[in-house]
């Protein structure tokens, strides 16, 4: 479309990025999904630097919204405006999704089936096991010192062993990590 | 007709709000989640939770297809099959759409805002937090499924593996799904 031919700033079509961010959905079948996007949009397409990839993962890690929509949500924007952005997101999100409603279909009519019933009990165990990892993983990073661990162990309670609602939780305890989170330096002033 | 309508609107309330509170990513609402869809609207019974659950962890694409099976459940328990895709549908719009805008939005702005306080606050306030929520997701998941203590010897082992290794996680999603199978867990 834009004149300038060779090195310029990649311009991928609305059809490109739908079909790139589809190919990252499925390969990523089993998790890794964070890697194969840098792998695909920084490696094989050249669309970002690494720099402004892992700016672009931080972002996306810290607003809500699943890490990867958010992602397609940020590439798909930068190049093709919110039509980009919907592209982007539509390609990632049509076959998963399709696939999602056949399985809940089938769930559904097939719950009852013995066998079925112990295949997903020890696929529970597993998926569980997937999350506790997570939470492993990400607390290393963040939960030294006395305040952090805390806010890890009030929201665990409240959330998960009280059950209070979400709302509630966040409402008591985010202003206050955020508060405890702000930086402290003046040099901060930019 | 009127419960469909009911069904649609519980949808779009409930999944828009926890989009906007997914900080972290999908996994961290599993709890609010599993509260609302299992204990207020009652759209599935508590083991139906965990095994969609496991299904969509299992199942290729983003981390919040749960919300695609939930969705099909609480549609088609109003209205049958086509109500149920209808749900589903709209319960996965819903969990994309506020958050993706909130990303839209700030994604323009977010090269210049690279070295902002709130940026900072915000990155280092909420990562305790997202974390207690995601162990609180594995919590309510364990209670909500019938773990006995093979199954918990079975998530220990998993979480092992998974915290040591790059094993790709369907392998060993499949291989406890086959160990349940032959009915060790």
């Amino acid at each position: 479309m834009s004149g300038k031919g060779g090195e310029g700033r990649p311009n991928p079509s609305l059809f490109e990025l739908a079909l790139t961010f589809n190919h990252i959905a499925l390969a990523s079948f089993g998790g890794g999904l964070s890697a194969w996007s840098r792998e695909v949009i920084v490696v094989e397409k050249k669309w970002m630097r690494d720099e402004e990839f892992l700016s672009a993962v931080t972002m996306c890690r810290i607003l809500p919204g699943a890490n990867q929509i958010n992602m397609a949500v940020f590439v798909g924007s930068r190049f093709g405006g919110l039509a980009g952005a919907l592209a982007a997101v539509a390609g990632l999100c049509a076959i998963p999704v399709t696939i999602a409603v056949g399985l809940a279909f089938a769930y559904f009519k097939f719950h009852e089936v013995p066998e079925l019933k112990s295949v997903l009990r020890g696929a529970t165990a597993a998926a569980i096991a997937l999350t506790l990892s997570m939470a492993i993983k990400t607390g290393r990073k963040c939960l030294g010192g006395v305040v952090p661990i805390l806010f890890f162990a009030a929201i665990f309670a409240l959330n998960g062993v009280m059950r209070w609602p979400l709302l509630a939780c966040l409402a008591l305890l985010a202003p206050l990590a955020v508060l405890w989170g702000w930086p402290r330096k003046k040099e901060s002033e930019a | 007709m009127k419960d469909d309508a009911l069904t649609f609107m519980h949808i779009v309330v409930l999944f828009s709000s926890l989009s906007l509170m997914s900080i972290g990513g999908g996994n961290s609402v599993l709890p609010e989640m599993h509260r609302k869809s299992v204990q207020d609207y009652k759209w599935i019974s508590d083991q139906q939770f965990a095994d969609v659950f496991a299904i969509s962890q299992a199942a290729p694409g983003p981390s919040i297809l749960i919300v695609t099976m939930i969705g099909y459940q609480a549609g088609s328990q109003a209205g049958g099959p086509v109500i149920g895709i209808l749900g589903a549908l709209l319960a996965t719009a819903c969990m994309i759409l506020p958050a993706g805008v909130l990303v839209y939005i700030v994604s323009s702005v977010w090269t210049k805002a690279e070295k902002s306080p709130v940026r900072m606050a915000v990155e280092r306030g909420l990562a305790p937090i997202t974390v207690g929520l995601i162990l609180a997701s594995a919590y309510v998941m364990a209670g909500s499924s019938d773990h006995g203590w093979q199954a918990y010897v079975l998530t220990g082992l998993c979480t092992v593996v998974f915290t040591t290794t790059k094993i790709n996680p369907i392998l060993v999603v499949g291989l406890a799904g086959v160990i349940g199978y032959l009915g060790w867990v």
